[in-house]
């Protein structure tokens, strides 16, 4: 059983649990699965600034904190006690391609050669840190949603808005790894 | 007053990612606890499936590799089935309340902000629910991209009459 646990998980088993979230949710208290309004619940509880889009009753969206506040704690019990010993293994056209760059540690699942508090101080960390950062939260609450709230629970709900955000969030993300996260990556 | 900042904001418990009607019934603080436990599944998972993992995003981004696709595929069908199902057989919550849906409005936002996302999404390898998860796994740097991903979201609340949407 532990055995089985710690192995890489297929795709199927991943999709199949993320997808019954979204019933468990609704039943558990008619939640709506998203994760990205919780950068916004963050804001109105620390910086509301007077400005209207922050000035609302954030703790009534208090489940959502807590919400993600058990994914960093499922992070935390999935390294300690399910983790595998065996190296992640990466598709050797993006290995060789990111080795041209220097990138040669694939031990982790986060590369510890692109975000680390030393990589900081270079440009090319502190462009895809700080810079990437920024467009995942200014994005996703332009769309008004991300993976989770427009991906998964917008087409779950047959939603054709969530479809063109979907849609937008691919073009951005084949635009950037295919034709600019080369330049970057070569800083 | 009140009434500008509902004109305004016509995202906020309608359009967005937020509980859309408001419950009822006032529970105690710790039954928030419920949805950490969900949280933690959710958390699990990321990382088992290396959902997480920026190589599997480059992969995903460069058709090298299948795994995100079927992850978001069979996410997508599951929760399809599951929400056509609850409407179907008008299931209730464990509370009895009413599960509510409301039809999202297009809006160019949806456009723009999607490409935006899909760039920081492709520089950064996670979405904002990995992040966290990023962080729980021990890459304690997230955090800074945690902190710019709020600041990014800051500055869109601070301009956000200005954009089209």
């Amino acid at each position: 059983m532990i055995e089985t646990l710690t192995q890489p998980w297929p795709w199927y088993v991943a999709g199949a649990i993320i997808g019954l979230i979204v019933p468990t949710l609704l039943i558990l208290g008619n939640k709506h699965f998203g994760i990205s309004a919780n950068l916004r619940h963050m804001c109105a509880a620390c910086f509301p600034s007077n400005i209207p889009f922050f000035n609302y009753d954030w703790k009534k969206e208090s489940w959502n904190l807590f919400f993600i506040g058990g994914i960093l704690v499922g992070g935390i019990i999935s390294t300690q006690y399910l983790s595998s010993p065996d190296p992640v293994i990466i598709h050797p056209d993006l290995a060789k391609e990111l080795t041209q760059f220097g990138i040669t540690d694939f031990s982790g699942l986060v590369p510890i050669q692109l975000f680390s508090f030393e990589s900081l101080f270079t440009l090319r960390g502190l462009i895809m840190m700080v810079g990437g950062g920024f467009l995942v939260g200014f994005g996703t609450r332009y769309a008004g949603g991300c993976t989770s709230g427009h991906a998964i629970m917008g087409l779950s709900d047959l939603q054709w808005p969530s479809l063109v955000a979907t849609i937008s969030f691919m073009i951005g993300g084949f635009l950037m790894t295919n034709l600019i996260l080369p330049y970057i990556l070569a800083l | 007053m009140k009434m500008k900042q509902e004109e305004t904001d016509f995202e906020v418990r309608s359009l967005d990612t937020m509980c859309v009607n408001e419950s009822e019934l006032v529970h105690p603080w710790w039954y928030n606890f419920k949805y950490a436990a969900v949280g933690v599944i959710f958390g699990i998972v990321f990382i088992k499936a290396e959902i997480i993992s920026w190589f599997r995003i480059q992969e995903m981004f460069k058709l090298q590799s299948f795994h995100m696709y079927g992850v978001i595929g069979t996410a997508v069908v599951v929760g399809a089935i599951s929400v056509f199902l609850i409407k179907k057989l008008k299931i209730k919550t464990v509370h009895g309340e009413e599960i509510t849906f409301t039809n999202k409005k297009f809006n160019k936002g949806q456009i723009y902000g999607g490409l935006i996302f899909g760039l920081g999404w492709a520089i950064t390898g996670a979405c904002p629910g990995p992040l966290f998860a990023q962080l729980g796994s021990g890459a304690l740097a997230i955090i800074v991209v945690i902190a710019s991903a709020m600041a990014g979201t800051w500055v869109y609340g601070k301009f956000r009459e200005q954009l089209p949407h």
